[in-house]
């Protein structure tokens, strides 16, 4: 609309809405500035500031050990794609074991039950040693030599897909039960209900909870470290032994950082995508 | 207009009686319907007329009681009600229709799954079915994109295409206003005028006079009085149908 189409009462609010708005970044602008400046001063001022400087914020250290870490994250980037696959295989068969209601497969239901329970209060470190030093630790022959990164990616699997199928449950259990009664009116059975009605739309409403669960697992493939696989976190370790400083392990952050940022983003916007949707009122 | 068949009824139900916990909803309820008849199920809020027709369809376990469908026992222990359900439509008041699937692949859906049909068959009938509705170029749409009356219309049609031999309709007009209801009542006109037999629990009581064959008035789970549609609404004999009558018209 044209300023010479507008009311003199719109014209008027609308000066001052832009004022307003101009007002509030200033405001924004500057309150954030204040804080960056007295942190940083706070922080210059502590009185081992210049050591941790040099310990930490080393740049010919940090060009130096690049190479290596940037090389251990490319076994992180793998591990974390075939994590991420198994993960989503075995959380969604757990979710779906754990919703059976023919009598014949309880003990399934019960073991996939037991699972979720085990792995998810177990910390994902112990179930790590458990996994990396145990399966070799049996000395099946036909296995050869396990690589620590494969073992790595079960122990994950095994912890992250008992988080993972909680949140297909829940999203299972979210959807209204009048789709399944209309699909049951239909002549639908109970599993073609469930696979063909419930489980598609309970995919879709729990993929921002996935992703968050994703973000973590990012993080969380430094931990395959502790068993010896070279990755970002071991290559670090190497580079800080070697220059004896400690800058390598924050350059192994920054990439892990740099990775999460876009997930991160995704999921935001995926997020604010869905909550949209259901306010403008989608069925159910 | 399609003549009823009167020599062996499509449905019989006899003495169903539905308890929730110690409330008893339904207290002995028996029905007749015959094929090409229109039933209108009217009585209050909370009568049990969504309880009886999800009785009907199973969807809800019988307390006492007995139903045959086309002289098959329905309600014999074993019964395979996946297949039951397969031949009794059931429409909802709030359409619930499938979200994350167009209304296009909502009416195919149980025609492939249930019925076994090939996508190529099922496509033509569900087509054919929309086609009729008017929703034809709209088949692709999704059911959040289109009015509440084309919703219902649609979940009519996703029942019907499976050419149930007995169609239950449960207030399904009751969450449209006027115009959008008078749709939903046309389609099921042009139903009732091929021949589908249909009980409809309903608030449209205007409708329910006028095509209607037969009307049956629930009072706390009991029918306090039926009768044809004509002679129902003109003179009706129970006090307390009289006062529901003059409540509601």
């Amino acid at each position: 609309m044209s300023q010479s189409e507008i009311s003199q009462a719109q014209h008027a609010r609308e000066t001052w809405r832009v004022s307003r708005k101009r007002r509030s970044t200033l405001t924004a602008v500057l309150s954030t500035l204040a804080f960056a400046v007295v942190a940083w001063l706070l922080l210059v001022n502590t009185p081992g500031w210049s050591r941790v400087q040099t310990s930490f914020f080393d740049w010919d250290t940090a060009v130096k050990a690049f190479p290596r870490v940037l090389d251990g994250l490319w076994l992180n980037l793998r591990v974390l794609f075939f994590a991420s696959i198994s993960v989503l295989v075995v959380a969604l068969l757990l979710a779906l074991a754990t919703t059976l209601r023919n009598p014949a497969l309880t003990p399934i239901r019960l073991l996939a039950k037991g699972y979720i329970d085990l792995f998810r209060g177990t910390p994902l470190i112990i179930t790590l040693y458990l996994v990396g030093f145990g399966i070799p630790g049996l000395r099946i022959e036909a296995f050869g030599r396990i690589a620590p990164e494969i073992l790595g990616t079960i122990a994950l699997t095994l912890t992250y897909s008992a988080y993972v199928a909680e949140v297909f449950r829940a999203g299972i259990e979210s959807i209204h039960p009048s789709q399944r009664l209309a699909a049951r009116s239909l002549g639908l059975s109970y599993s073609q209900s469930v696979r063909l009605v419930v489980l598609p739309q309970a995919v879709r409403k729990v993929v921002p909870p996935l992703m968050n669960d994703f973000v973590a697992l990012q993080k969380d493939v430094g931990l395959i470290s502790v068993l010896g696989a070279v990755d970002a976190v071991r290559g670090a370790q190497i580079e800080v032994a070697h220059f004896a400083n400690f800058t390598p392990y924050i350059l192994a952050g920054l990439f892990f950082v740099l990775l999460a940022i876009p997930t991160v983003r995704l999921t935001d916007w995926l997020s604010a995508r869905m909550a949209k949707r259901e306010q403008m009122g989608t069925v159910l | 207009m399609t003549e009823i068949d009167w020599s062996k009824p499509r449905l019989l139900a006899k003495n169903i009686r539905k308890n929730f916990d110690d409330r008893q909803v339904l207290k002995g309820v028996d029905l007749e319907v015959y094929p090409g008849q229109i039933v209108a199920l009217i009585g209050s809020s909370g009568s049990g007329k969504s309880t009886m027709l999800r009785c009907l369809n199973l969807v809800e376990e019988l307390s006492d009681g007995q139903i045959w469908l086309d002289g098959d026992e329905i309600s014999r222990p074993g019964v395979n009600e996946d297949e039951v359900r397969a031949d009794i439509g059931l429409v909802f008041q709030s359409y619930n229709l499938f979200a994350h699937l167009s209304i296009l692949e909502n009416v195919k859906l149980a025609l492939k799954v249930v019925q076994k049909k090939s996508d190529k068959e099922a496509t033509e009938i569900a087509l054919d079915w929309l086609g009729r509705i008017g929703l034809a170029d709209k088949a692709n749409q999704y059911p959040d994109k289109l009015s509440g009356g084309q919703q219902q219309r649609t979940a009519i049609v996703r029942a019907v295409a499976l050419n149930p031999k007995l169609l239950l309709l449960d207030e399904v007009t009751s969450a449209l206003d006027p115009e959008l209801s008078g749709e939903v009542l046309e389609l099921i006109r042009d139903l009732k005028n091929t021949g589908t037999t249909i009980v409809m629990a309903t608030h449209e009581l205007g409708f329910a006079r006028e095509f209607a064959d037969w009307v049956i008035f629930l009072d706390q789970g009991v029918i306090a009085e039926e009768g044809e549609a004509a002679d129902f609404f003109a003179h009706p004999k129970n006090a307390r149908t009289k006062e529901f009558l003059t409540r509601v018209i």
